[in-house]
């Protein structure tokens, strides 16, 4: 059901972890829906330039292929370049995925959305830069 | 690399005697068991000599045996063939909240067509409570459906008792053995029920060829309209080869039985206890008794990770399994049997089956221990749920 390049990325999983000194989090999903993923990154203030980027989750084959995926896709751009990554061009990097399991890919964007939004808000005084812990939703 | 098949709930290869058997009927004896001529007597000899076999080996008359394809056919002809036949009597099913899609699809369809059906609750092992099936009795039932074997879980359910109870209601009991012929004894006339849906796949046997074995007397409306096979109940051109291979394999695995599960339970309760020794943090769902579930079955849940990703981790390394995780099946709710015997949503994701069958090895069980230990790891060390989950769920016990 998934071709080479899934398996490969899911064989070999880029970006796993959690950046202690992140300025950017990001988690969407839901554990009982099967699906988690979080995202930090450190952004480099001055340049917008996503430097780090880490990512762990909860999830099928299929979540964990995407994520792997839009993290090196948006490493080393800017904000602004990041939060232009679609889900589509997560899964045409990847070949394509099964239908079933497009939506997993959307959670993949839309944690780098949340994970800029939060870098956003943070520049703005919205919230605090304190490590988030990871908490269940 | 070897590969190494613990997925026998889903389905197993035919046994090579099995095919043998079956060869002859393809080419040579290829005659409609329905016609006149001595091709088409030819097929309907084998036909005949394989439903006294299996009527045998069920305990029953060979007018009891009607073929179908499957299953999934057998549940829906015998449900909503008596169903349909009876509603002028009653219009109340009672049937359990771990069916198989295969009956619990056809209740719901049933009840769209006016039925009212009862979906019974199990207790945290999977079992149905015969004291809660008497009390969902009532002067409008007219069917009952529980299943022998969960095929999840391996849990074996007490037919026995809930056919006698009824019995002395006068309600007509239907059990989906599928999951239990082939791997335990089953003895139409010492259950007591009246209809029983078999598959021949799940014991080293043929896809797509099944029994429903219905009591002499019970009434069900037509299944399969058109021609007037099987007494008139289900119409469609006798699957000869299919048919000459549902006996042959089910005398293979009769006559092989004790000695296959002593083998096969052997290795199962082998991985089991080390799976519970090496990997923390996981339930073992279903029969803690090894007597009560079928010597294949064991069922795990892993706290903190997702099924499907467990799956292709084995699947990379030979490994083949089943996974009750949501993303394997494309719905977005883990299994309905875990979820039933009270398992957590998000810890039901995380679950996988391991259904072992007799050429499996000690060997190939320590293999799939090693290889699931160092899965379970990787997959926790990225999971941004594990540690938080763990907290909520001693929280909650
Ligand atoms: C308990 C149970 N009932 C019914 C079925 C359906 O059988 P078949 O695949 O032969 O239609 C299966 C197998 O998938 C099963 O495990």
């Amino acid at each position: 059901m998934y071709n080479e390049e899934v398996i490969n990325e899911f064989q070999n999983l880029q970006n796993v972890g959690f950046i202690e000194n992140h300025n950017a989090y990001g988690k969407i999903g839901n554990a009982a829906c099967g699906d988690i993923m979080e995202m930090t990154m450190y952004i480099n203030p001055e340049t917008e330039i996503i430097e780090q980027v880490a990512f762990r989750t909860f999830g099928c084959a299929a979540a964990q292929a995407t994520s792997s995926r839009a993290t090196t896709l948006v490493k080393g751009k800017t904000v602004q370049e990041a939060l232009e990554l679609t889900n589509k061009a997560v899964v045409d990097s990847l070949g394509g995925l099964p239908a079933q399991k497009i939506h997993c890919s959307v959670l993949a964007e839309e944690a780098i959305k949340a994970c800029i939004e939060n870098y956003l808000d943070r520049k703005a005084g919205k919230v605090s830069n304190e490590n988030e812990k990871p908490k269940m939703v | 690399m070897e590969r190494i098949y613990l997925d026998h709930g889903a389905t197993t290869g035919v046994a090579k005697e099995v095919l043998e058997k079956m060869m002859p009927y393809f080419s040579e004896v290829f005659g409609n068991g329905s016609s006149q001529h001595f091709f088409g007597r030819e097929a309907l000899e084998a036909i005949d000599n394989a439903r006294e076999s299996i009527a045998k080996n069920l305990n029953c008359r060979s007018t009891e045996i009607y073929f179908v394809s499957g299953g999934s056919e057998a549940d829906n002809m015998a449900i909503k063939g008596y169903a349909l036949a009876h509603k002028d009597k009653g219009n109340h099913i009672i049937t359990s909240k771990i069916e198989h899609p295969a009956v619990l699809e056809t209740c719901r369809k049933l009840e769209k067509y006016g039925f009212e059906v009862t979906y019974l609750d199990v207790d945290k092992e999977g079992f149905v409570s015969p004291k809660d099936f008497e009390a969902a009795i009532k002067d409008t039932t007219i069917l009952a459906s529980i299943m022998m074997v969960n095929n999840e879980i391996g849990a074996i359910e007490p037919i026995k008792e809930l056919a006698a109870i009824a019995k002395a209601h006068g309600v007509v009991f239907h059990t989906d053995a599928v999951q239990a012929v082939g791997n335990i004894p089953v003895d139409v006339k010492d259950l007591g029920v009246d209809m029983l849906s078999l598959s021949a796949h799940k014991f080293y046997g043929p896809k797509g060829v099944g029994v429903l074995y219905k009591k002499n007397g019970v009434k069900i409306q037509r299944f399969l309209d058109g021609g007037e096979q099987e007494r008139n109940l289900r119409a469609s051109t006798l699957n000869t080869p299919g048919i000459v291979g549902c006996a042959a394999a089910l005398d293979l695995a009769i006559a092989h039985m004790e000695e296959n599960n002593k083998k096969t339970q052997e290795v199962r309760d082998y991985f089991v206890k080390r799976v519970q020794e090496l990997i923390p943090n996981i339930y073992y769902n279903g029969p803690k008794d090894p007597s009560k579930r079928i010597p294949g079955n064991s069922d795990f849940s892993f706290i903190g990770i997702e099924g499907e990703g467990i799956l292709f981790h084995l699947d990379l390394h030979g490994i083949a399994v089943s996974s009750g995780s949501a993303c394997s099946s494309g719905s977005l709710d883990p299994s309905h049997v875990l979820l039933a015997i009270g398992i957590p949503m998000a810890v039901a994701h995380g679950s996988i089956r391991f259904s072992f069958g007799k050429e499996n090895t000690i060997e190939q069980a320590e293999y799939t221990v090693k290889v699931l230990e160092q899965t379970v790891k990787q997959l926790r060390a990225m999971s941004p749920i594990y540690e938080e989950l763990l907290e909520e769920l001693k929280k909650n016990v």
